[in-house]
């Protein structure tokens, strides 16, 4: 353990108003701790750079899960094992029941958080590209109330997003218009559990007499954000869908993506398996929801 | 002065481990694994990645598994731990720790505790549990000696004797 | 053979309950009164001279103990084999992350800031990072050619078998650095009493080698050295010699200090700074006659040792020795190297140098087959050994071994062909391409040729006060199942039950030294001695008058109790002896290089997926042939753990290597198989026995490491009808060759 306890102060007011109050008092000072699964390591390897945290675990104004009749809003302490066995969660949006299963294990799920996990804003995160598909809203809350980003804006560059220093994202909402899409989800990852995706893929697809109606696509550890691949929806939105079009998706994907070789793997095999999975997803999309 | 000065101040953390009321005086950003092994001389969580890859730190947090070296102990107050060594009672084994002795499912015994809570949860969830939810149950516990062939052997042999 | 009772039978792991309660203490569990925590500094480039260090600000110095070279009472070194090996760099420093000074403290938190606080200024020299590098010899870093150790084996001639040749079939086969990441770290306790001299206590699978080394670092007497194994958690080799060099600057802190040190390292400095298995590169060039069968060949080994000697010459031996496999060679000649780089110091990791030459020689049948135009199975059955023939060094087999039937068993147990047409029909479309490769090969236990006879192994077997069995052996547990084992043969040899044999904690000042826990000799060789000394044992007591030759365990109890009560403690030992008639010449490398051999063939099944290139082992058949069984449940835990790393060997574990450093030196970087990852693994064993070994066991620890790459890596090819011959073979790799390729290459011909 590279870090000295005595040298870090965690504050924990147990309130969401405690908290945002506490960030707005020292702006930039005090950084949120949910569920440790990201802060904790790097604590433990001596590179937090935070000294004073403030725990946001098991707020109860951060948990919670409300189910209306055309979104549902998903608290920001939501863990990963809680949005895997929500039932609505299962049947209405499986891309992010799925991308909660793959990440980590079970005992990283446990304290994980969808609120952590878009604040970290690892651009390898797994359900970011979910959130992405799905047209997540963020709804944030500091000391001046609340206020909401639709998630596509959010991210601006590698770990930059538009969070104010003592801002917490509240709640996800997301709208209930995708039970009866055509949903494919990828992870590859180094190994089959426990891994850092090398690439992600979140998709869906509608398709309404044989034409596309509406696809989104979203790949994860291609770019320094979670990325949509908007000109492969353009180019797809309103064809015949037909498994020819698959090699048509592919070509559109290489422009949009700027994937890095690092520890983990290389530009080309990422910019391989991106368009594979892209081709992969139409092909699917075109034989499997074109049955009535 | 350094500018890393000791700004924490010990606090009184009362928690339940194993069944009994247990008050800490620590500073919050000690890990609960930490707490466990040196203050509470429990010795059986052990530290093998420091980065909640391995799982061999696992322990039970309110019924959950969770890696004990990735929870400050200051978010742990009121919780209820179950450790390795609060399993067996007075000398009679919990069955999974049965089993895992008739099937060889500890081997350097290093991952044993975590692996053997994380059975537990798993256990807990799916009393009958297919060798796919075996597999994913225990995937976040790392084990280098078995292969962890004798590990499922030992999952099931405690499935069928505590279920029907 | 006799019936056996407790050999063979599935009794309980000695020391199993502690360990599934939590019980069993390893070394951090440990907490001893006053005792300090310590750290390492550390070289931050692999070469250069050290021009000074500065202790920083925003530290206590002054509560600290500070050790450096100076500090070392004897020699400055690592007793090993060469002993060029520094404890603490002195002016020089060879490699990253070599240690530089020591500190203590008694806060374990105060160390990491205390560490960084160290400045350390180098003059650097040109490093050599790779082993074609040093071979070029354009920077010498060590001797005089960088060349740690190297072995010529001839075995007949090769004037004229080129000119034979129907074929002539060259490969160059490569293997990477692999981490043991046992999943407990390095710790060791060191306490130091100017009366009573060193102790450790620590996380080590050989007591004496770190005897031997801290009697060099102190300038200490043998009875002034104290070594004690404390429960291991994991070691794979990794705790073979580390634990020499973190016994020594535990002790010397210890001693600074005037008080017990603990230093157990974290996983990020365990994998940056401890040892990991050779690199290599292995060249083969074949004569081959038109059916196939091997005329002979040259084998050309270079494996990379890092920094200092260690026991390179020791895993390039074994690697040399097992690098024509199971096969018959009439003529061959092996030239094998260890070359130094500045990266720290390979060491051992089961399998010793033989999983490498392995790999190339099983890659190297298959690609024979390509070229000669037959199937994997044909061209391995036209070349394996048989009965009467002889190795590379000229051992001849003397035992029955079919490894026609055994390949045979292993098709028919893996549903080999009816799986090989099958795969060849489907892989025509779809995008996950299915394979079957085989790897077959051999082991052999113990230490090689001469070197049982030189460690002259010595077992003691008492009488407890209380009336029972205690083995007494300086051969650890570290979970193979040593305690279990070696309990099982006193308890069998003595007809006792299980229960009543007891087994020491190794202590070097309780236990006589039965050699090292390594070379997968415990069973076979250190459990003969057990025999030999719990007979030992019977006889006193008989022939003392206290047991009659018929005795029931009550009576040998009995018995015990009696002698130790009314005559004082009974102990027998017994020391090792070469058998008769076994030859081995260290100058020529030719002779009998092992007493026994294990025979193996694995079967893998492997789907490539070729979207994302990711390969998976989908069933995976280990058939083996071990002499005997004497515990099913650890038999199997061995073969399964075995099977299991090295398929990791295979498919994910890569070190990422920058300037001589692990880079990716964290378990969320290097990627170990988890339960999800792995395959069913059927495991299926034969026994003929082994005149040589307890009960007729042969070694199997380090067995299933040498195979399932080679399958694994063969099956990968036979998938895609293209040739993979470097491992790791990474989801990357198969994208960049397969982009490569204009056509894939035709794919291997079915039997």
């Amino acid at each position: 353990m590279r870090s000295d306890p005595q040298e870090y102060q965690l504050a924990m007011p147990g309130t969401l108003e405690g908290v945002v109050s506490l960030l707005a008092s020292q702006p930039n000072i005090w950084m949120p701790l949910a569920g440790g699964t990201d802060l904790m390591v790097l604590y433990a390897a001596g590179k937090l750079s935070a000294r004073k945290l403030v725990s946001i675990w098991n707020l109860p104004e951060l948990r919670g899960f409300e189910v209306l009749p055309d979104e549902i809003r998903i608290g920001a302490g939501c863990t990963y094992s809680e949005l895997r066995h929500n039932e609505i969660v299962a049947r209405e949006f499986p891309l992010l029941a799925r991308a909660a299963a793959w990440t980590g294990g079970i005992a990283n799920q446990n304290r994980g958080t969808l609120g952590g996990n878009i604040v970290n804003a690892s651009p390898a995160a797994d359900s970011l590209p979910a959130l992405l598909v799905y047209d997540a809203k963020l709804v944030l809350v500091s000391v001046r109330g609340e206020r909401e980003v639709p998630y596509v804006q959010f991210h601006l560059d590698y770990k930059r997003h538009t969070l104010a220093p003592d801002e917490l994202i509240r709640a996800i909402r997301l709208p209930r218009k995708y039970a009866e899409y055509f949903s494919f989800a990828r992870k590859v990852g180094a190994r089959q559990a426990q891994a850092i995706s090398k690439v992600c893929i979140a998709a869906l697809g509608k398709i309404v007499h044989g034409v596309i109606e509406d696809v989104s696509i979203a790949l994860g550890s291609v770019a320094p954000v979670p990325l949509r691949l908007g000109a492969t929806e353009r180019v797809l939105v309103g064809r015949k869908a037909e498994p020819a079009l698959a090699g048509l998706a592919r070509q559109t994907v290489a422009p949009q993506i700027r994937p890095i070789s690092d520890i983990r793997s290389t530009t080309q095999y990422r910019s391989a398996v991106a368009a594979n999975l892209v081709e992969e997803f139409v092909e699917t999309l075109c034989t499997r929801a074109g049955r009535p | 002065m350094s500018p890393l000065a000791h700004v924490a101040a010990r606090i009184e953390i009362r928690l339940s481990v194993n069944g009994e009321e247990r008050t800490v005086s620590v500073y919050p950003m000690e890990r609960l694994l930490d707490v466990l092994r040196n203050q509470l001389g429990l010795t059986g969580a052990k530290e093998g990645c420091g980065e909640g890859e391995c799982g061999s730190c696992a322990v039970l947090m309110d019924g959950l598994l969770v890696n004990s070296c990735l929870i400050p102990i200051g978010q742990a107050g009121g919780a209820s731990i179950t450790t390795i060594e609060g399993l067996a009672h007075d000398e009679r084994l919990h069955p999974l720790q049965e089993s895992f002795l008739a099937c060889n499912g500890a081997q350097c015994g290093i991952c044993t505790p975590g692996m053997i809570l994380a059975a537990v949860h798993l256990l807990d969830k799916h009393p009958r549990p297919t060798l796919e939810e075996i597999r994913e149950g225990l995937s976040g516990n790392l084990c280098r000696c078995t292969g962890y062939l004798q590990i499922y052997a030992a999952v099931n042999e405690a499935a069928n004797r505590s279920g029907a | 053979m006799a019936q056996t009772h407790i050999i063979g039978a599935p009794v309980p792991r000695k020391e199993g309950r502690d360990k599934v309660t939590g019980r069993a203490r390893y070394v951090d569990d440990i907490a001893m009164p006053g005792m300090l925590h310590g750290a390492t500094v550390r070289s931050q480039i692999p070469r250069g001279k050290i021009r000074r260090i500065t202790f920083g600000g925003g530290v206590h110095w002054d509560e600290f103990a500070v050790v450096t070279a100076k500090d070392i009472p004897g020699r400055n070194h690592i007793a090993l084999i060469l002993d060029d090996q520094p404890c603490l760099a002195d002016g020089v420093v060879n490699h990253p992350e070599e240690p530089i000074l020591l500190l203590a403290h008694p806060e374990r938190h105060q160390l990491w800031k205390a560490v960084e606080a160290v400045s350390i200024e180098y003059d650097p020299l040109p490093a050599v990072l790779t082993m074609e590098e040093s071979e070029r010899q354009t920077e010498i870093i060590w001797g005089s050619d960088n060349t740690l150790k190297s072995f010529l084996v001839e075995k007949g001639s090769l004037d004229g078998i080129w000119e034979k040749a129907a074929h002539i079939i060259e490969g160059e086969y490569f293997t990477g650095a692999q981490e043991q990441l046992y999943i407990e770290n390095n710790g060791m306790i060191g306490s130091y009493d100017s009366d009573a001299g060193v102790t450790v206590w620590g996380s080590l699978q050989c007591p004496y080698y770190v005897h031997k080394a801290l009697m060099a670092i102190f300038a200490l007497p043998e009875e002034k050295v104290r070594v004690v194994q404390m429960e291991t958690g994991g070691a794979f080799g990794g705790k073979e010699e580390y634990p020499s060099m973190i016994g020594a600057h535990a002790a010397l802190l210890a001693m600074k200090a005037g008080r017990p040190v603990k230093m157990v390292y974290d996983r990020a400095e365990d994998m940056a700074a401890t040892t990991k298995r050779h690199p290599s590169r292995t060249r083969h060039r074949t004569a081959v006659d038109a059916n196939g069968k091997i005329l002979g060949g040259e084998i050309e080994i270079c494996m990379d040792g890092g920094a200092y000697a260690t026991l390179s010459s020791v895993v390039l031996s074994r690697g040399t020795i097992h690098a024509g496999g199971p096969y018959y060679w009439p003529h061959v000649v092996i030239r094998s190297k260890a070359v130094a780089t500045n990266a720290p110091p390979h060491g051992a990791f089961r399998g010793f140098g033989a999983p490498q030459a392995l790999f190339a020689m099983e890659r190297h049948m298959d690609r024979i087959a390509q070229v000669v135009g037959l199937s994997p199975v044909e061209v391995r059955k036209r070349n394996f050994l048989q009965p009467g023939m002889s190795t590379s060094t000229a051992q001849v087999i003397r035992e029955n071994i079919d490894l026609g039937r055994l390949l045979d068993r292993a098709l028919e147990l893996s549903q080999y062909r009816e799986k090989k047409s099958r795969f060849a029909l489907a892989n025509r479309s779809g995008k996950v391409k299915k394979g079957l490769g085989i790897a077959a090969f051999l082991h052999g236990a113990g230490f090689t040729g001469s070197g049982e006879r030189y460690l002259s192994s010595v077992v003691g077997v008492e009488a407890t006060a209380e009336g029972s069995v205690r083995v007494l052996v300086s051969s650890v547990e570290f979970g193979q199942g040593t305690n279990t084992v070696l309990c099982q043969v006193a308890a069998e040899t003595l007809c006792l039950p299980y229960d009543s044999v007891l087994i020491a904690q190794p202590d070097t000042s309780a236990v006589p030294n039965s050699g090292p826990t390594v070379a997968s000799r415990t069973a076979m060789i250190v459990g003969n001695l057990v025999r030999s000394a719990a007979l030992g044992l019977k006889q006193t007591l008989v022939q003392s008058g206290l047991l009659r030759e018929n005795y029931s365990p009550q009576e040998f109890h009995e018995a015990c109790r009696k002698h130790v009560a009314t005559r004082g403690p009974v102990r027998s030992y017994s020391r090792y002896e070469a058998p008769p008639g076994v030859f081995w010449d260290d100058q020529k490398y030719r002779g009998e290089a092992y007493a026994a051999f294990a025979w193996a063939v694995y079967v893998a099944e492997v789907s490539v997926d070729l979207a994302t290139y990711s390969v998976s082992v989908d069933d995976f058949v280990a058939l083996q042939e071990i002499g005997k069984v004497l515990h099913p449940r650890l038999a199997e835990g061995q073969i399964a753990g075995g099977v299991a790393q090295a398929i990791g060997f295979a498919l994910y574990e890569k070190v990422v290597w920058q300037n001589g450093r692990m880079a990716n030196n964290q378990m969320t970087n290097y990627i170990m198989p988890t339960s999800a990852d792995l395959p069913p693994i059927r495991i299926f064993f034969e026994e003929l026995g082994n005149a040589h070994g307890a009960y007729g066991a042969k070694g199997i620890g380090e067995l299933p490491m040498d195979g399932p790459a080679p399958a694994i890596v063969n099956g990968v090819a036979d998938a895609l009808g293209a040739p993979f011959n470097s491992i790791p073979l990474l989801p990357e790799d198969i994208q960049a060759a397969l982009s490569g390729l204009e056509r894939p290459q035709e794919g291997i011909a079915a039997d």
